[in-house]
């Protein structure tokens, strides 16, 4: 399992901005998911209703988990699937490990699954003998690279056209080491020949799950490119990883939710691939798996019910938040050191890992707010980034330096008449220093601001000043 | 173990114990009715402009459609678009009664293997049950008539979908299957055009895993 480097965001961040590879990558694809999702939303005259159908769904259902999860298992166990209860992640890593022995799996599919990540699936299958590879495009070549994903539905988010060449000269040494790459195509019918032979001669298949059907007992996936659906139809048993949180009440409920998720994650109106799996292959079937298990994993989510995070548990994993975000746009997801970068990563990797080795994720942040104006269920990500700076604060996790800084702005927030005093004075003296060039490229104590941005000079006065003047001559408005 | 774990912690989240046998109740008849949220007004429209939208949507997720008048002539259309196309003339068919009463014998130059897909495949026939206009999306319930590896597995997927199967939203799709299969089948495909990828450098490459061509044959046989 890949330890949490999320404590070090800062140095992260900042070999982050000097890459010169991922700022490219960046700058490329950044505003294009921008602009596909608001072309999407436009063409839909009810999404803003739809976000309010999709968060009240998700809220029904946590607030009423405990029967839906019994009412999905019932439905499993009468398709004559079977399910899995695993309260943390050791016990999930095990589980899936005995489904693969007892299956005499030599090999091992598998569809994109952020939850698998966050397990740390695949390192526990090839310390036990067991090959995993991973068949959607993103996940293969970061399985390649041995890294984790940059993003939670776009995993190769970070490389650029070499990158992809250099990994596959690398990994495909049975190919003709002269072959030519001028297209992506290319990097994609390679790919796809590749993996083709692992689908055909896999024992088990993984999948995640983006929906658990309670009135079905059904696990759904969303894919673009048709590799889950290889991954569960062709090999013998098909294990499905699910998180506690992805259960919803019925197939109306699901399909509200499909409604916002591709429009918020790809802009597209629906994926290519909706697949709903409820079982083994029935008597007579031609194909599909002889075994159907679900794993469904807590790991830390039930502990964030009724708490003032419960809110995050609705998160569809659209990867919304993350592509308005101006942080996650400057550095990138791995510089969030952990499986789940952006806003929703920054509020639930301290939720699961801890706040203790997770804490300067929710400050990486302007709360500028696009993230929750995006949100499909409306997750308040900057306010629950702001309980964590809080929870931080209390718990002495923050640095000295920002104590003593947040002390003396504390200070002097509660003596109302001394800040009004000292921002005046600050105004008035910036204000005539800077009169002539009208900003500042250098500041005393402020280095590190001044180092990206100048600094606009005051014009002399304070907002209280003009705010009591204006009342004064009743020009305000 | 987990499970008492688990349902336990949720309950002390959520501070109370297992739900009340009225609420329990309740519940139960919400998955029984399953009630149907907001659904989006772009598919109400009479039929024929419902199948207008279906294929509107379904040229914009980049698949192709032909339209037939009859079974009679689905054969002559399955040929000329893997002529059009350089395709193979071998294909594998979904041993569905509808399928089979093609008259394949008028095109011998098909040749129809019946079952499910291999991976040596390279064109595969399938039945739609339903469509939904709305998104230009294909419904496909598994059943021994309708195997699931006929959805993926080949280089080109070609459709047959009768017109009278197409419907405004997904919800009267799965209207459709409660009323005719009944309990939800081992795997149902929603269906939306041609697989693809934009994994490298989010740029759409058509054909990752999936079929590269998605080619619908739809028979007018609504009035």
């Amino acid at each position: 399992m890949h330890v949490p480097t999320s404590s070090a965001f800062k140095q992260n961040a900042h070999d982050a901005i000097g890459n010169a590879g991922l700022q490219k990558a960046l700058a490329r694809s950044g505003p294009s998911f921008i602009a596909r999702r608001s072309a999407a939303v436009a063409g839909l005259p009810e999404f803003e209703q739809l976000r309010d159908t999709a968060r009240d769904i998700k809220n029904h259902t946590l607030a009423n988990l405990d029967f839906y999860l019994e009412a999905y298992e019932a439905k499993v166990l009468a398709a004559g699937g079977q399910v899995h209860w695993c309260s943390d992640a050791a016990t999930a890593r095990d589980v899936v490990l005995k489904i693969c022995q007892d299956a005499g799996a030599r090999t091992v599919t598998k569809g994109k699954s952020m939850i698998s990540e966050e397990l740390g699936i695949n390192d526990h299958l090839e310390r036990n003998d067991i090959e995993p590879f991973e068949t959607d495009l993103g996940e293969y070549i970061i399985q390649l690279r041995h890294e984790l994903p940059s993003h939670i539905i776009a995993p190769a988010f970070h490389l650029n056209m070499e990158d992809w060449e250099a990994a596959f000269r690398k990994s495909h040494t049975d190919l003709p080491a002269d072959r030519v790459f001028t297209e992506r195509r290319d990097i994609l019918t390679e790919a796809r020949t590749k993996l083709r032979a692992r689908f055909l001669a896999a024992d088990v298949g993984i999948t995640g799950a983006n929906f658990l059907i309670a009135e079905t007992g059904t696990s759904v996936i969303v894919t673009n490119e048709g590799n889950g659906d290889l991954t569960q139809t062709l090999p013998r048993v098909h294990i499905v990883l699910a998180s506690i949180e992805k259960m919803v009440p019925t197939l109306e409920d699901c399909m509200s939710l499909l409604r916002v998720l591709a429009r918020s994650a790809t802009g597209q109106d629906m994926s290519v691939y909706t697949t709903f799996s409820t079982g083994p292959r029935r008597p007579a079937d031609l194909d599909g798996p002889a075994e159907y298990h679900v794993v469904l994993v807590d790991n830390g989510r039930s502990a964030m019910i009724g708490t003032e995070f419960q809110d995050m548990l609705r998160c569809i994993r659209c990867a919304a938040c993350m592509n308005h975000c101006p942080v996650y746009g400057a550095v990138g997801g791995h510089a969030y050191g952990w499986v789940y970068p952006g806003p929703m990563g920054a509020v639930l990797t301290p939720s699961l890992v801890g706040i203790d080795k997770a804490g300067h994720l929710p400050n990486a942040s302007t709360f500028c707010g696009k993230c929750e104006s995006v949100c499909p269920v409306k997750i308040p990500l900057p306010n629950l980034m702001r309980h964590w700076r809080e929870r931080e604060f209390e718990r002495h996790l923050t640095p000295p330096t920002q104590r003593w800084g947040l002390g003396v702005w504390a200070y002097f927030a509660r003596r109302p008449a001394l800040y009004r005093l000292a921002t005046r004075a600050m105004a008035v003296t910036l204000g005539i220093a800077g009169r002539k060039r009208g900003r500042f490229a250098r500041l005393p104590f402020a280095g590190g601001w001044t180092a990206g941005r100048d600094l606009p000079a005051p014009e002399g006065d304070t907002f209280f000043a003009r705010y009591a003047r204006a009342q004064r001559d009743g020009t305000l408005r | 173990m987990s499970r008492e774990v688990m349902l336990n912690a949720i309950r002390r989240g959520l501070r109370r114990g297992p739900l009340p046998a009225d609420q329990a109740a309740m519940l139960r008849g919400r998955l029984a009715a399953h009630p149907r949220q907001l659904i989006p007004a772009r598919s109400r429209l009479p039929h024929p402009e419902q199948v207008e939208l279906f294929v509107r949507n379904l040229e914009k997720e980049f698949g192709t459609l032909t339209r037939v008048a009859s079974l009679d002539d689905v054969p002559g259309a399955v040929a000329d678009y893997l002529a059009a196309q350089n395709l193979p003339s071998e294909l594998v068919m979904a041993p569905h009664a509808e399928l089979r009463a093609v008259p394949w014998a008028t095109r011998p130059l098909l040749s129809v293997r019946e079952g499910r897909a291999e991976g040596s495949d390279a064109v595969s026939v399938q039945h739609a049950f339903a469509a939904v206009a709305e998104t230009g999306t294909l419904m496909f319930p598994s059943a021994p008539d309708r195997p699931t590896t006929l959805n993926v597995l080949a280089d080109t997927a070609i459709v047959l979908l009768r017109a009278s199967r197409l419907v405004g939203a997904y919800e009267e799709a799965w209207d459709l299957l409660r009323a005719e299969i009944g309990a939800m089948p081992r795997n149902v495909m929603l269906v939306t055009g041609p697989s693809r990828s934009a994994d490298i450098e989010q740029t759409l490459e058509l054909g990752a895993h999936g079929p590269r061509r998605l080619h619908v044959v739809l028979m007018e046989d609504a009035g």
